[in-house]
């Protein structure tokens, strides 16, 4: 998936099905998860490969990807 | 935000532990609490010989690395449920995680050694997937651990995935299930002794485990799963952690130090006598087990 024209916004990579959404930054990783309606206990937030915390703000050009953690299958 | 040990940055925060950690400190936290849930319910004797469930995902990954670094014998099992790209992908995570820690995988291959996968059983048998893979992957499970000479079978089930199956069996006052669900269950009839050293971590601290130690796995969810009651439990369970922190891990060990045992009277009555599956030779209540059963079925279709 090329991240084109996402310059100026953060990139967010969603997961299950993947697909990408773009955002205005600067946005708290905590209000992003507010407006998105996401549950903090949901998801990671992934940056180049190392978690991002909650209190992170995220700046234009940015690229995360939005892990869901929840699993639904029996073992 | 920092450390809560080390005063470094800190990348994760776990409210319901009032912590803050940084990549290490949070390795060495997941670490602690499997080592205490072992320690806790007497799940394992120093050194045992295990055999791990292994899937590809975030929690039996992450189980093998923290059982492998605690100082266990271990040994996994994958089981190729030939669930298309979902399961090629899955099993080339377990085997990557495996030969670059030189680790041992077994692995079974449910197409190639017993002549039907995941899709067809759940076609022929009209019956979910689920029902057909969780009775497939429990026989393979049993018999390996039982075979191989293991001291028990260890299961990446975590907090939420145990949080939901309890708050399901609650609602319907399930007393039969509700007698059952402990984080070990001893050996039995031919049956192994079965342990789940996860139950003091949640999906979201097994997940971050991996993102931080470098482990990688399978994020997508199996195309079979879909509508999956678990998952509308756990996403309720998740309201109620963020309003008041500790709701999970309260929920379930309480039940587990307070409740649990007020029912092993019924956990004894409900044990239906297993005699021997006249074709496999496994623990059976019937003449022939569900998992011959299920491979008969098939093979008839199949034709
Ligand atoms: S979701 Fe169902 S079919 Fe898919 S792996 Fe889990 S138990 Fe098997
Ligand atoms: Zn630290
Ligand atoms: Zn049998």
């Amino acid at each position: 998936m090329a991240p084109i024209g996402h310059h100026g916004a953060v990139l967010l990579k969603l997961r299950n099905p993947n697909r990408t959404q773009t955002v205005p930054g600067p946005v708290k990783v905590s209000v992003l998860l507010d407006r998105l309606e996401l549950n903090r206990e949901s998801v990671l937030l992934i940056r180049n490969g190392t978690i991002v915390a909650g209190d992170t703000t995220l700046q234009d050009d940015d690229e995360v990807e939005i892990r869901p953690v929840i699993s639904g299958g029996a073992l | 935000m920092k450390c809560t040990v080390c005063r470094g940055p800190a990348l994760i925060d776990l409210r319901r532990h009032n912590a803050n950690f940084c990549a290490e400190h949070l390795a060495k936290f997941c670490r602690d609490q499997v080592e205490r849930a072992i320690h806790d319910f007497d799940m394992l004797e120093q050194g045992a010989r295990i055999l791990i469930a292994v899937s590809g995902g975030k929690d039996s990954l992450a189980l093998w690395d923290i059982l492998n670094h605690l100082g266990y014998d271990t040994a996994g099992l994958y089981v190729g449920l030939g669930i298309g790209e979902y399961s090629d992908v899955s099993g080339r995570f377990v085997q990557k995680f495996a030969s670059e820690r030189g680790l041992e995988l077994l692995e079974v291959d449910l197409r190639s050694e017993h002549g039907y996968d995941i899709p067809t059983a759940a076609e022929l048998t009209r019956r979910s997937p689920c029902s057909s893979c969780g009775l497939s992957k429990r026989h393979l499970f049993d018999r390996a651990a039982i075979d191989g000479g293991y001291d028990a079978l260890v299961t990446g089930h975590n907090l939420d995935d145990e949080a939901a199956v309890l708050f399901g069996n609650v609602m319907r006052w399930q007393m039969d299930y509700l007698a059952r669900q402990r984080p070990v269950l001893p050996e039995r009839d031919g049956l192994p002794r079965k342990v789940k050293p996860l139950v003091r971590l949640t999906e979201r601290e097994t997940a971050a485990y991996c993102v931080v130690t470098g482990i990688d796995y399978q994020v997508d969810e199996c195309p079979m799963a879909a509508g999956n009651k678990h998952i509308a439990y756990k996403e309720l369970l998740n309201e109620m952690e963020v309003a008041s922190p500790g709701t999970k891990a309260d929920f379930y060990l309480s039940f587990q130090r307070r409740a649990v045992h007020q029912l092993d009277g019924t956990l004894a009555e409900g044990r239906e006598s297993l005699g021997t599956c006249d074709s496999c030779g496994a623990p059976s209540p019937s003449d022939i087990c569900a998992f011959c059963r299920l491979k008969s079925t098939t093979a008839r279709e199949n034709r």
